[in-house]
């Protein structure tokens, strides 16, 4: 935010996805779902999506299959911990360093 | 229309000319009688504006941060350790970028308790970021709150307008209330390009990481460094703000003048004592017995302390021969903070002159004009016997 003639710098942000900087780097573990124990991709209907629910960063879609956008999940593993089938596992970042070499 | 009544008085009336939409604040001595006018104003219906009353001075300025982010001219006042309570918030402000006015009736800080005056609680918020004014008279004290908002508004930058506790914030002196069309002529209504607003949904001062980065849209965003760095230069061009808007007030109210320092009989002078507040006034005495002695003296009264005009203070007195800076507060264990400012702002000069630093009044310690006259004819005199050291004039053990 500045004017002309005075500066006002100030620190402002509007919605919108990443004004906190990609916060996908600040993740040391990564959620990974299992497909096979996910309720709505069993089921498949719209149902559960407790991930969606939760996901502080909103980075889990509300579809089938969810996806997580991996550029702003800081790895908080909410996700993991409240899902009621065990479907999200958390993997160490240095598993897929190891993968990529 | 002139009345005579007190200073906190004379600051109410000068919020209420202002058409100040918001006010919040907590009683504390002396500062209190203020408030107590403001609130009876609103009650009354002769000032239409929000009074929010709040269980601290840290909520005080809270209420006003948030009036002044949704677009909302907001006051509060406050003095000694209330100031100190409010001094988080008083950073935020600054941060912020809003315009907030507040005044601070000057009182000496606890412990022990005093609830008298001195310059302590202003000096140790001076590094906040606040534009500070020193108001030496009633007349000064109305004058500055409605162009202190008018400055405020222009940077974008909160202001204290400073005046000593009981001295004159319960003294009663004539003074002339400016015409409501005339100060309405002066002080344009706040529109801010910027403000809090449901339609346009946004977060207010949002945490930095030491580097900057872009913003939604791509574009990059100021930092920490950039923001503090922005805030530090249009503090500087806040000095060039106030002279203008004395300019401005003069000719939609028609009085004014001096508005960096106020001098009396420093043309000629030799020696200059240097002060805040209404002591400068209490000098003008000493100043003219010292010129029967054929000392050729003068005072000046700092009226802008921060940003400080330093410039002006080193073109100003570019001929004294010795500036000696009384002061209501000290760094402790180094010196008086004005005195460090002069002396700072003199050292671009080739010729400087001594300067020397007397502290008094403490805790509203009685500031006896003869005390003042034996330290300014020593300094005046006998320079040489006065060392670096602050010295203490009126201690009795």
């Amino acid at each position: 935010m500045k004017n002309d003639k005075y500066g006002r710098f100030t620190s402002h942000s509007e919605p919108g996805p990443g004004d906190g900087g990609r916060t996908g780097s600040w993740r040391v573990v990564r959620p990974v779902i299992d497909l096979a124990k996910c309720i709505p991709v069993k089921s498949n209907k719209m149902s559960c999506f407790t991930c969606w629910l939760y996901c502080p960063d909103n980075v889990i879609t509300r579809t089938i299959p969810p996806t997580i956008d991996y550029e702003y999940c800081k790895g908080c593993e909410i996700c993991a911990e409240e899902c009621p089938a065990d479907a999200i596992t958390m993997v160490e970042e240095a598993e897929f360093v190891k993968k990529e070499k | 229309m002139h009345i005579i009544e007190s200073g906190n008085v004379a600051a109410a009336t000068g919020v209420k000319l202002a058409r100040t939409e918001v006010i919040a604040a907590y009683p504390i001595t002396p500062q209190t009688p203020l408030t107590e006018k403001l609130s009876e104003l609103v009650d009354s219906g002769k000032m239409k504006a929000e009074y929010i009353p709040v269980e601290s001075e840290h909520s005080a300025l809270a209420v006003c941060i948030a009036a002044s982010s949704a677009g909302s001219r907001a006051f509060t006042a406050t003095s000694a350790n209330g100031l100190l309570y409010m001094s988080e918030q008083i950073h935020w402000a600054a941060g912020a970028r809003l315009p907030i006015v507040m005044c601070v009736v000057n009182r000496g800080i606890g412990a022990p308790w005093t609830v008298w005056n001195d310059h302590q609680d202003a000096i140790s918020q001076r590094d906040a970021g606040w534009i500070q004014l020193y108001a030496c008279d009633h007349q000064q004290i109305i004058d500055t709150v409605i162009q202190a908002f008018h400055i405020a508004e222009t940077v974008r930058i909160p202001v204290m307008v400073c005046y000593d506790g009981y001295l004159l914030s319960h003294t009663y002196m004539p003074f002339e209330i400016p015409e409501q069309d005339a100060v309405d002529a002066f002080l344009p209504k706040f529109s801010p390009s910027y403000f809090l607003d449901p339609k346009n949904p946004a977060n207010l001062n949002t945490v930095t990481l030491p580097d900057i980065r872009p913003d939604v849209r791509g574009n990059m965003a100021p930092g920490y460094m950039e923001i503090r760095n922005n805030l530090h230069t249009d503090m500087r061009k806040t000095i060039s703000v106030v002279e203008e808007m004395d300019r401005k007030y003069q000719k939609t109210v028609g009085r004014g003048g001096n508005p960096l320092i106020e001098k009396y009989r420093c043309e000629d002078a030799d020696f200059i004592a240097v002060c805040l507040g209404s002591l400068s006034y209490q000098l003008r005495d000493v100043v003219d017995t010292l010129r029967g002695e054929g000392i050729k003296t003068g005072v000046a009264g700092i009226r802008l302390y921060r940003p400080f005009p330093d410039k002006t203070v080193a073109a100003e007195f570019v001929n004294a021969k010795g500036l000696i800076v009384f002061e209501k507060a000290l760094s402790y264990g180094n010196q008086g903070a004005l005195y460090s400012d002069i002396k700072s702002a003199l050292y671009r000069n080739d010729n400087r002159p001594f300067v020397h630093n007397y502290i008094l009044g403490l805790g509203g310690r009685e500031i006896k004009t003869p005390d003042l006259l034996h330290a300014f004819r020593i300094s005046c005199t006998d320079f040489r016997k006065i060392g670096d050291d602050p010295q203490w004039i009126g201690l009795k053990l």
